[in-house]
C-alpha cells in the first residue's frame, strides 16, 4: 500500500536529518588538525648525536660504506628505495661488500618528510626501524597525497607490530626532532643541495645512480676477490 | 512502503559507517573511535583489502548502490512493483555474504573485532531482513 503524501513527506524529512547529522560528523572527524607535528630547526642537543650516525645495515667489517641522504617524501628516493636497494642489498650488503648509511634529509617543501623520518625513528627505538623505513617508502603514494600522513605511518606502526602506546607516546613527544635536524645540518655541511645524494669516499654522488652503477662503484673501491682456479 | 523506508534508512547509516572507515583507511581522520582498538588491527591487517581494493570502500559503494535502490523503489510508480524489492533483496543477499566472510575473517584469523564492521554486518542484516519482509508483502497482496 503507497503511503500518504504526508507519511513520504515525514520519510523524506528524517532522511534528510540523518544525512544532515552523518555529514556533520563526517566533517567534525576531517576538520580535526594533524595529528602529529614534527618541528624543523630544533636546538640539536648531546643526545641528539652522541651515539648516532644514521641507521645502518651491513656489517661494520664491509670494505666500502656509502652515506645515503634522503627524503621520505621524494619521489626518487622512493623509487631509488624501491626498485635499487633491493638488489644493492641483495649484491652487495648481504655479501658483507658494503655498509649503508641513512641519513635524514627532510626538504622544506615536503610537509610530511620530517613525520615520517619521525616515525621511523619511532620504529628504531622499537628495533624495527628498516621495516617501517621500507613500508613508508613503499606507501609514499598513499600518504603523500593524505591531508595527514602520521595517522597512516601510525597504521604502518602497527602492521610492523610495534607497541603502539610507546610509539605515541614517541610521536605525540617529537623526541627525535633534534636527531632528524642534527641529520639535516650534517647533509648542509657535506654540502648535500638535493636528494637522494650518495657520499662515498669522501665524494658526493648526486643524482639517479641505479645498482649496476653502484656496484661498478663498490668494485672500483674494493675489487671482488675470487679463488683462482 | 515501510520495509523499503527502513532499507533506504539503514542503508544511509551504512553508508555513513563505511564512510568514516574509509576516510580513517586513507589517513583522513587520526584515530577510529573504537573502544577495545581492534578496529585499527582489523582496518590495517592485509585484510582490509579485497581484490585490491578497499573493504571499507566497496563498503561505501554497497551502500550507496542499495540507498539508490531503495530510493527508486520508494517511488510511486515502483511502490507495488516486485522487481525493485527483488534487486535490492539481492543486493543485501550479496552484502550479508561478504560480510560473513569478512567477520569469519575476524573471529578465526585476525581473532580481533572492529566494532563498526559489527555494527555494518547489523545494518546489511537488517536491509536483507526488510528486503525479505517486502517480498513477502508483495507475494501476499498478489496472493
Amino acid at each position: 500500500m503507497a503511503a500518504s503524501p504526508v507519511g513520504m513527506k515525514r520519510f523524506y524529512g528524517l532522511l534528510a536529518a540523518v544525512a544532515v547529522v552523518g555529514i556533520g560528523l563526517l566533517g567534525y572527524q576531517l576538520s580535526k588538525p594533524a595529528t602529529v607535528s614534527i618541528p624543523a630547526n630544533v636546538q640539536v642537543g648531546v643526545k641528539d648525536t652522541a651515539g648516532f650516525h644514521g641507521y645502518v645495515k651491513g656489517v661494520a667489517s664491509a670494505p666500502v660504506e656509502i652515506t645515503e641522504y634522503a627524503d621520505y617524501q621524494c619521489p626518487f628516493c622512493q623509487t631509488f628505495a624501491t626498485l635499487q636497494m633491493p638488489t644493492i642489498e641483495e649484491r652487495l650488503i648481504k655479501t658483507g661488500r658494503l655498509r649503508w648509511r641513512y641519513r635524514d634529509f627532510p626538504l622544506q617543501q615536503h610537509p610530511f618528510s620530517r613525520v615520517a623520518a619521525h616515525s621511523a625513528a619511532c620504529a628504531d627505538d622499537q628495533g624495527k626501524y628498516w621495516d617501517q623505513h621500507q613500508k613508508i617508502y613503499d606507501g609514499q603514494a598513499e600518504w603523500a597525497a593524505a591531508r595527514d600522513a602520521a595517522p597512516i605511518f601510525r597504521q604502518y606502526a602497527q602492521a610492523n607490530g610495534l607497541d603502539l602506546a610507546k610509539y605515541d607516546a614517541c610521536m605525540s613527544g617529537g623526541i627525535h626532532a633534534g636527531r632528524i635536524q642534527a641529520s639535516y645540518e650534517e647533509a648542509v655541511r657535506v654540502g648535500v643541495s638535493s636528494t637522494p645524494t650518495l657520499l662515498v669516499g669522501g665524494r658526493l654522488y648526486q643524482g639517479r645512480l641505479d645498482s649496476d652503477a653502484i656496484t661498478r662503484l663498490v668494485d672500483s673501491l674494493a675489487p671482488k676477490t675470487t679463488s683462482a682456479k | 512502503m515501510i520495509y523499503r523506508m527502513g532499507a533506504a534508512l539503514t542503508s544511509l547509516l551504512g553508508l555513513f559507517v563505511s564512510a568514516y572507515l574509509y576516510l580513517y583507511k586513507i589517513g583522513r581522520i587520526g584515530t577510529l573511535a573504537c573502544g577495545s582498538g581492534d578496529c585499527e588491527t582489523v582496518q590495517t591487517s592485509p585484510w582490509s583489502r579485497f581484490l585490491g581494493v578497499d573493504v571499507a570502500l566497496i563498503g561505501l559503494l554497497g551502500y550507496a548502490v542499495l540507498l539508490v535502490v531503495a530510493l527508486l523503489a520508494l517511488r510511486s510508480s515502483q511502490v507495488e512493483r516486485r522487481p525493485p524489492a527483488l534487486l535490492l533483496t539481492g543486493l543485501a543477499a550479496g552484502g550479508v555474504l561478504f560480510t560473513a566472510y569478512l567477520t569469519y575473517l575476524e573471529l578465526f584469523v585476525l581473532h580481533a573485532i572492529c566494532r563498526w564492521c559489527v555494527g555494518s554486518a547489523a545494518m546489511i542484516v537488517t536491509i536483507l531482513i526488510l528486503g525479505l519482509l517486502e517480498l513477502r508483502r508483495l507475494r501476499a497482496g498478489l496472493a
